[in-house]
């Protein structure tokens, strides 16, 4: 009897001693990948407080003799009309729009796919999701010909930016509400049908409160897509004081690295704050959009 | 006219797509024939078109530079898109076990991917991997000197790799979430058969999550042959051309000399190719994907 006690007991410490030892390596390939993903972002936190000389002697992120001097040369002009804050917000002049008119074309879009049959639906939808496809490169050179011909290189208000958001060109967008959508009940259409709605009302007043998580998503994902947008400000922004913060960034980096690197950091932490700052307001809904809609990455 | 309401009555939902097919037609449809229009031309932004030839698609794969540039976008793609799926599920696979602050994890494996595609990553992986940078101060402290990984063409391209497999994130949330819907039961059954955990990965887990194994896969492909910033922005295409991409040279033809035509043309190389590889997979899905809802 207690023989057989021990030898169980013998077994089950085994086991647990197993499972404690696959457990201790779980936690440490977690925790050494964490510091390889968060380790260059606080580095480059406490590089902005460096001193140039500092920046790249030591590891450690916290300087050791901190200094503001990058920011104080990150707010001077680069000689032109110029400056990051003037660029921050030349990037929310298209940004901010972008985001507005994608969201209200892509919920029509996706409203128009998902509850109603008309003649060519199922072509148009095949196309939209095939677009999902095409890539953008292919498109570059006759969109930057087209918009050269219209005049909006280089247009204050944006316009090869800002334009196309009107028109749902953002499959991925569609795409993500109709899966959305999909799983709405339609009861509740056709009983705002029957009360008198027609297809407008009962998009703003029963389909769009239910869609709401769908379209904060949708905002959060083309927010941080658009304010990272650098090819599309590289080809289509040609006059100094219209530059954005991404082609801001790239200049100061031209001009700067090899010996101003706390300012040229400085910079571009100053430019990706508003993203850090979303990203954690909201770092669930990223999570949610991404899983449930399936969105690039 | 009560013939035309009634038109419009039956197809309302048109009417919400509007948008779309015009965006379709003027952003998409007109500006992709038109590219395969100009690829056919010696089209130069200034000058004009004088003539149509098929020089551009021959100097696509006669020419050295295009030739390498191709060459370099495949090594770019097949580098980073199996490097990164495969870091994308084991770190999900880990963090699909009852881990404690699984929530912080997720965070942090996360954020690179959000910020990731920003010009001041790019600037950050610069400082990182210079010759005298981050990295380099690292090797000297355990007493070794760094490979100059920005400036010896045998690295750079990796440095680039790098940049993109470090946000590995939103691949593996999208993993996260499809472990978490294998059922549990298949597992206890498993390992009452006594099968171990690796078997159980290999017999269980990954056959289930092979849709979003194939969506990984298509998108990532997608956007690893396209790549631009990190090569524009890190090495802008040296050291000796190591990292020009194809895209940074459909870049340097379109907008610094000018030629609409050979830039066209390379683009459409480049597509073709992704379609090659868009289609292989959706082909070969019969055979390795499994739907759920649908049987095999």
């Amino acid at each position: 009897m207690t023989e057989k006690t021990k030898t169980i007991s013998d077994s089950q410490r085994k086991i647990r001693n197993r499972r404690i030892r696959s457990e201790i390596i779980r936690y440490t390939v977690l925790i050494l990948v964490g510091i390889v993903m968060i380790y260059p972002l606080i580095w480059m936190i406490g590089a902005t407080f460096k001193s140039n000389s500092e920046i790249f002697t030591s590891l450690n992120p916290i300087p050791a003799n901190p200094t503001l001097q990058g920011y104080v040369d990150a707010m001077a002009n680069y000689g032109g009309k110029i400056n990051i804050w003037t660029a921050m917000l030349n990037t929310y002049k298209y940004v901010i729009p972008e985001v507005i008119f994608t969201l209200i074309s892509c919920t029509l879009t996706a409203y128009g796919f998902s509850r109603f049959n008309f003649k060519g639906r199922n072509l148009m939808f095949t196309l939209m999701l095939a677009m999902l496809f095409l890539p953008q490169v292919v498109l570059n050179v006759p969109q930057y010909m087209m918009f050269q011909k219209w005049g909006w290189v280089g247009s204050e208000l944006y316009l090869p930016l800002v334009v196309p958001a009107l028109f749902a060109t953002e499959s991925y967008f569609v795409f993500m509400l109709v899966q959305f959508l999909r799983n709405i009940p339609r009861d509740l259409d056709e009983a705002a049908k029957i009360d008198g709605c027609n297809a407008m009302q009962i998009l703003i007043k029963i389909i769009v409160p239910m869609l709401m998580p769908a379209i904060v998503s949708c905002a959060l994902f083309k927010f941080m897509w658009s304010s990272n947008n650098f090819l599309g400000p590289l080809l289509y922004v040609n006059k100094p004081a219209l530059y954005p913060a991404t082609i801001f960034v790239k200049l100061s980096m031209d001009s700067d690295a090899g010996f101003n690197w706390n300012r040229v950091l400085a910079i571009s932490l100053i430019s990706i704050l508003p993203n850090i700052t979303v990203f954690f307001l909201a770092q669930n809904q990223f999570v949610d959009g991404i899983t449930a809609g399936g969105v690039k990455g | 006219m009560t013939k035309f309401k009634k038109l419009c009555k039956d197809n309302i939902g048109f009417f919400f797509c509007l948008p779309w097919l015009i965006g379709f037609l003027v952003f998409k449809l007109y500006p992709f024939c038109s590219s395969l229009f100009y690829s056919f031309t010696d089209y130069n932004l200034f000058k004009g078109m004088t003539t149509f030839t098929l020089k551009n698609y021959v100097n696509v794969f006669a020419n050295e530079t295009e030739r390498t540039a191709l060459i370099i976008t495949f090594k770019y793609a097949f580098m980073t898109v199996p490097l990164k799926l495969v870091f994308a599920l084991f770190i999900a696979y880990i963090l699909n076990f009852k881990i404690k602050g699984v929530n912080f994890f997720r965070t942090a494996y996360y954020i690179p991917s959000i910020l990731g595609g920003s010009v001041a990553i790019a600037v950050l992986w610069k400082a990182l991997f210079k010759d005298d940078g981050v990295i380099h101060t690292l090797f000297a402290l355990f007493g070794a000197t760094s490979p100059s990984f920005l400036s010896d063409p045998g690295w750079a391209l990796f440095i680039i790799c790098l940049l993109r497999v470090w946000q590995f994130g939103s691949a593996m949330v999208i993993f996260l979430a499809a472990l978490k819907g294998v059922p549990n039961d298949l597992y206890e059954a498993a390992s009452i058969d006594g099968a171990g955990k690796w078997k159980q990965f290999f017999s269980i887990t990954i056959p289930l999550i092979t849709p979003v194994i194939f969506y990984n896969l298509v998108t990532q492909l997608v956007q690893a042959f396209q790549e631009f910033n990190g090569p524009f922005i890190i090495t802008q295409g040296g050291p000796l051309n190591s990292t020009t991409l194809m895209s940074l040279l459909i870049y340097n033809n379109a907008f610094k000399v000018y030629d609409m035509g050979k830039a066209s043309a390379q683009a459409w190389v480049l597509f073709v190719i992704l379609m090659i590889f868009t289609m292989i997979a959706f082909w070969s899905q019969k055979h390795w994907v499994y739907y759920q809802d649908e049987g095999r």
